[in-house]
């Protein structure tokens, strides 16, 4: 394995001086972004019965090609599984890889990467019974949990209640995430656990989802973001202010309806955001009106979220750390000056 | 005497025999039937009740999921999350466009209706034993058709069709799409592996030979990661090929070996003076093998390969594993939508893909079962 990845290291290193002509400049040659996605996540990347692509991080690659082209269509979802995403971005088959991907040391430092944001603030949560009454997965004690096996999951579970005082808790374990929801369902386990994010897609297999709730408790750190390959800062640049752009976006306020008429706006930080005053996107190498086109067309990140896994999608994930740093979550972008 | 007196005094004869008395009625009617199959001895009998027993245990359940307490129309899942003792069938109707097609672009699904029901005429002509022109057909379903296919489906700026990326194809086109490919590329290059095998050239028969155990040697699943994962960091950026023409080839290369394999079983099995023979009539080796050697030989081995074209079929699905939307990965795919997520959706999803590979891999079956029927009646003893 070893092996393995050293060799596509050193591949992707002769991948990256092929690549170095300007990932920019090739995304606009080939006339559309070439975007990484999950084959299906709900509320992060999934196509719908007309086979058009919705989610979380489908929507940041609209924006992207919305802010490169003023065309948000001009993106290519490349579905990929999680065993070929990696070499798919370092070989240049993709330009970034939003797919709902961890951020890492060892990805960024062995693998080549680097990730321009975080999209998601995920981790690992709890799900019980309503009627249980439990508010905290500090009640968890003697509980017996559904967890799958063989995943870091599996191991974060232990971890927290070792650190816990040694906790005493059960852990059924099954090989599939379907075969433990289907476990918990039938009562055989009191939680559920794993990412929040997929809690929230797997509640909905449940027969009564509304009895179900996830606790708050985060107990794992996965900072979900977009990635690109490193050595070409431009483009590194670009996927991060785009970005940045749509949290910055929803702390001033503008959406994706009212984004017309913020241009006559009088605070400075819209006029400069929306590129009514100053050009910041010559240094991204696009337009002065990058971030209005991006806004346009996918809305600003809350609107992203809401749409796609908050309280306008089935999913009904709450903002949490997700909210902006001025509503008591951690999402807070530099400004744009 | 007089006739008349004959008549009367022989008018205790029959004149027509008696009709055979029927069978006792033990061994008569449904009850001897069931007499002489089903209870004949005592372990019959047993595997006869347990059997029974098992129907009567499953039959019902599985009745009353897949049709009684079914969901058959339903704008989303809301309904049949609330009654979800059954299949829901309502998610088949509004999904099937993804499960054909995929995210092909639903304004262009002409070009892929009409590929399918060229290619399905194409196979129609040449599989119906009595059809005429077949040389036609062939030159038309091997020559004319891919190129028409192509142009169709991926489109071209040339015939003033739109580009349609593979990155767009799925369902069952991609999934009919690598089987049929893998088909038609490895029955021929399966027949010149396994002739190769058997050359007397010596580089010829080691370069086939290691070509065959090296890729019989190694899982289709290798195969894949490693055109699908690996290929892309050894070639140039703009080389790499097509992600999903990478999986097409090596599907077709890995069923290509198998298939030699099957054929070389019936080059094996074929009487040494069929060849003599041949020889003795002074005909080439290409009119040997044409005329004399191959068509008995590949018809000795039709089950083993029709088996190889089932297996392939079936491992189409593997291709999911590299990121490519086939039939299965639809499925799976759309049963994770949150509009219609539910605990009856994922069994309803994957009962309605076994119909779907039961329907071929069975029509394939019963195919080959009506060829090989047919071809030996001129061996039949």
């Amino acid at each position: 394995m070893k092996k393995l990845i050293l060799a596509s290291m050193l591949l992707a290193g002769f991948g990256a001086v092929a690549a170095s002509a300007g990932t920019l400049d090739q995304v606009k040659q080939k006339g559309f972004l070439a975007c990484g996605t999950n084959p299906g996540l709900p509320g992060f990347a999934i196509p719908d019965d007309k086979g058009v692509w919705s989610g979380l991080d489908v929507d940041l690659c609209r924006g992207i090609a919305a802010a490169i082209f003023k065309d948000a269509s001009k993106v290519k979802f490349i579905p990929l599984t999680a065993k070929d995403r990696f070499t798919a971005l370092q070989s240049g088959e993709i330009d970034v890889l939003s797919r709902n991907g961890t951020w890492t040391q060892s990805r960024e430092v062995e693998l080549g990467l680097l990730f321009a944001g975080v999209n998601y603030y995920d981790g690992q949560g709890f799900m019980v019974r309503k009627k249980l009454n439990i508010a905290s997965a500090a009640d968890l004690g003697g509980a017996s949990v559904c967890v799958q096996q063989g995943t870091t999951t599996e191991l974060n579970l232990s971890d927290y209640f070792r650190s816990h005082g040694g906790v005493k808790y059960e852990p059924v374990v099954f090989a599939t995430a379907d075969e433990a929801i289907k476990a918990y369902d039938s009562g055989r386990c009191d939680s559920f656990t794993t990412d929040v994010s997929q809690l929230y897609g797997e509640r909905l297999k449940l027969v009564n989802p509304e009895e179900h709730i996830v606790l708050p408790d985060i107990i794992s750190k996965e900072p979900l973001g977009p990635a690109v390959r490193q050595g070409d800062d431009q483009w590194y640049n670009l996927v991060k202010w785009t970005h940045f752009a749509m949290i910055n976006a929803e702390e001033l306020g503008i959406t994706k309806a009212n984004v017309d008429q913020k241009l006559t706006a009088e605070q400075p930080n819209i006029r400069r955001l929306l590129g009514v005053e100053g050009d910041y996107g010559k240094g991204l190498g696009l337009d002065k009106d990058w971030a209005y086109q991006a806004i346009k067309a996918v809305g600003n990140y809350g609107e992203i979220f809401e749409r796609n896994v908050g309280a306008d999608s089935r999913l009904k994930i709450k903002r949490g750390l997700n909210n902006l740093w001025s509503n008591g979550g951690i999402q807070y972008a530099p400004p744009v000056r | 005497m007089t006739d008349q007196s004959v008549a009367r005094s022989t008018s205790y004869l029959q004149t027509a025999p008696t009709p055979a008395a029927p069978p006792p009625i033990s061994s008569r009617g449904a009850w001897g039937w069931a007499r002489a199959n089903l209870f004949a001895t005592i372990p019959s009998a047993t595997m006869t009740i347990l059997f029974v027993l098992l129907l009567v245990w499953a039959v019902p359940d599985l009745f009353r999921w897949a049709f009684v307490d079914a969901i058959w129309s339903a704008p989303d899942g809301a309904v049949c999350r609330v009654q979800n003792t059954g299949a829901c069938w309502a998610f088949i109707a509004p999904k099937f466009d993804f499960f054909m097609y995929g995210t092909y672009p639903r304004e262009a699904l002409w070009r892929v209706d009409v590929t399918l029901a060229a290619g399905a005429v194409l196979i129609a002509w040449l599989l119906w034993p009595d059809s005429p022109r077949k040389v036609i057909g062939a030159f038309l379903f091997f020559i004319v058709y891919p190129v028409v296919a192509y142009f169709l489906l991926h489109g071209s700026p040339l015939v003033g069709l739109s580009v349609i990326d593979t990155a767009r194809w799925g369902g069952v086109l991609v999934s009919l799409l690598v089987s049929a490919v893998g088909i038609v590329v490895s029955l021929p290059l399966g027949v010149a592996l396994a002739l190769g095998r058997r050359s007397k050239l010596p580089f010829i028969k080691l370069a086939c030979t290691v070509f065959i155990e090296f890729v019989r040697g190694v899982p289709l699943i290798t195969v894949l990661f490693m055109a699908n994962t690996m290929l892309p960091l050894f070639v140039p950026e703009n080389w790499s090929p097509d992600r999903l023409l990478r999986p097409l080839i090596g599907v077709s290369l890995f069923a290509a070996a198998y298939m030699a394999e099957v054929v070389r079983g019936g080059l094996q099995a074929m009487p040494k003076g069929q060849e003599e023979g041949a020889m003795a009539l002074g005909l080439t080796y290409w009119q040997r093998m044409n005329l004399i050697v191959l068509p008995q030989a590949l018809t000795i081995v039709i089950p083993g390969i029709v088996s190889t074209f089932i297996g392939l079929f079936k491992d189409t699905t593997l291709v999911a594993i590299v990121g490519i939307f086939d039939f299965l990965r639809t499925v799976e795919t759309a049963r994770l939508d949150p509009a219609w997520a539910g605990p009856s959706i994922s069994t309803t999803g994957y009962v309605f893909a076994a119909l779907f590979y039961f329907v071929f891999c069975f029509g394939m079956s019963r195919y080959s079962l009506y060829m090989e029927r047919r071809l030996a009646v001129g061996r039949k003893h």
